[in-house]
């Protein structure tokens, strides 16, 4: 039986240009009121699989850097396992799958360590490819932002990815590609508007 | 858990992401629309966390920041509600972060320039996690309004802002609360990024003079819905789960 929707969902309002002090307090210098901000390690010692750093920027319609965007960070370890109760079995104890971050004030870059994700599987069985889910805030924003990072090298596994099909355009697909710049280091930019608008999803 | 898919995001419920008259949305609406597919494990799951997480003031606003002895300045209250989602059942173990700005409308952060004081006592954040009926509760003294630059004379009416998980990571949502009665609220354009009077009347609290604590404290309800599930096919069982 299925049952249908009887109440709607709550209105989104943006988080504004201080949701650090609800999300983030520490870093925003609001101490000893929780002893350490949500989401501040991806991993803990032990964890399995390829340790690597993603940098990034987000950048608004006049290509100017915002500074006040907060992201949020969802993803698969590195054998393709959810954390938080995947129905095939439990993840990597040593991998949380979620953190937050700020942009910085200054600059707007970003960055977090986490591990290459392994692939998930699709409603069909097929495998998705690797990928992370990232969620963005910010003042101006009125619903978070959902997107996918994938890896621009993982070309057989991105070919057949079924996300990446849907995207009718398909030089988009590349605003979704984190670039190598180094040993397990990538980049991933993310633009809100322009002729590179990143493709958002609607999940 | 991924126990059933959920049913497809209603966007007209939500604002646009392009809302001229809030005018930052300007240049930080993405401008193509957003392109759809079904929920993957990779959005049916999220984050999971646990009551170990809460420290013993963290849904006391009125206190957690205060210097020993001391409390937040302001009118006292306490909010209090359900978390539920689409089908009407309780969400349990659904971390509620709150922050807000003091009863003079002055947020503790660097980049705040309202002339409004600091009270040394209050911080502006906390959090909880709901019970196994959905419902949840803190303490704080209620925000001030205050004045923000969107080109004219524009104030934001008191509110606290939310952000909820609920069970998968398609559900995360920010969002604000409001206070019945308020007069500011149909005047600010943030609000009004909101396309619906009724969705506009859902983010608004209700007084609550049957749980006010007598001499101490005004209750206020609020509720909160998130994206529901389908149920599989297995899944009959009655209400309460
Ligand atoms: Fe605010």
């Amino acid at each position: 039986m299925h049952r249908d929707p009887m109440l709607k969902e709550s209105p989104s309002q943006t988080a504004g240009p201080y949701v650090h002090i609800g999300c983030l307090p520490n870093l925003c210098g609001i101490d000893g009121v929780y002893p350490e901000d949500l989401g501040a390690r991806m991993y803990a010692d032990g964890v399995r699989g390829q340790k690597i750093t993603v940098r990034g920027r987000i950048l608004d319609g006049t290509g100017s850097v915002v500074r006040d965007a907060l992201v949020e960070v969802w993803q698969a370890d590195a054998e393709g396992r959810m954390p938080g109760g995947d129905p095939r079995g439990p993840a990597d104890p040593a991998f949380a799958g979620f953190v937050r971050r700020a942009a910085d004030p200054e600059t707007g870059d970003w960055t977090f360590d986490t591990v290459k994700p392994g692939r998930v599987p699709w409603p069909d069985g097929r495998l998705q490819a690797p990928h992370a889910t990232l969620w963005i805030v910010a003042r101006g924003i009125n619903l978070g932002l959902h997107t996918r990072m994938y890896f621009a090298d993982e070309d057989a596994a991105n070919d057949t990815d079924p996300v990446l099909a849907r995207i009718e355009h398909r030089g988009r697909v590349a605003t979704l590609l984190a670039q190598p710049e180094g040993p397990d280091a990538y980049r991933f930019d993310i633009r809100l508007q322009g002729p590179d608008e990143t493709v958002f999803f609607d999940v | 858990m991924g126990d059933g898919t959920f049913f497809a995001r209603d966007r007209g419920r939500h604002p646009p992401a392009l809302t001229p008259d809030y005018r930052t949305s300007v240049t930080r609406a993405p401008a193509r629309a957003p392109i759809s597919f079904p929920p993957s494990l990779s959005e049916e799951t999220g984050p999971v966390f646990g009551h170990d997480l809460l420290g013993p003031l963290d849904a006391d606003l009125i206190r957690n920041f205060a210097r020993p002895g001391h409390s937040a300045i302001g009118p006292r209250i306490f909010v209090h509600g359900r978390v539920l989602d689409e089908t009407g059942r309780g969400v349990p173990g659904a971390l509620i972060e709150v922050w807000q700005a003091n009863a003079g409308g002055r947020y503790r952060h660097k980049k705040e320039g309202y002339l409004a004081p600091l009270d040394p006592d209050f911080g502006g954040c906390g959090r909880t996690i709901s019970g196994a009926d959905g419902s949840y509760a803190f303490r704080t003294v209620q925000p001030g309004p205050y004045p923000w630059p969107n080109g004219g004379n524009d104030w934001r009416p008191a509110h606290i802002h939310f952000s909820i998980f609920g069970s998968g990571f398609a559900q995360r949502l920010i969002t604000q609360m409001y206070f019945e009665g308020d007069p500011m609220i149909p005047l600010c354009p943030i609000v009004r990024t909101v396309p619906t009077a009724e969705g506009i009347d859902s983010l608004t609290a209700r007084l609550d003079m049957a749980n006010t604590l007598p001499m101490d404290m005004r209750a206020y309800r609020f509720d909160l819905v998130l994206r529901g599930r389908r149920q599989t096919l297995f899944e009959t069982r009655p209400e309460g789960g």
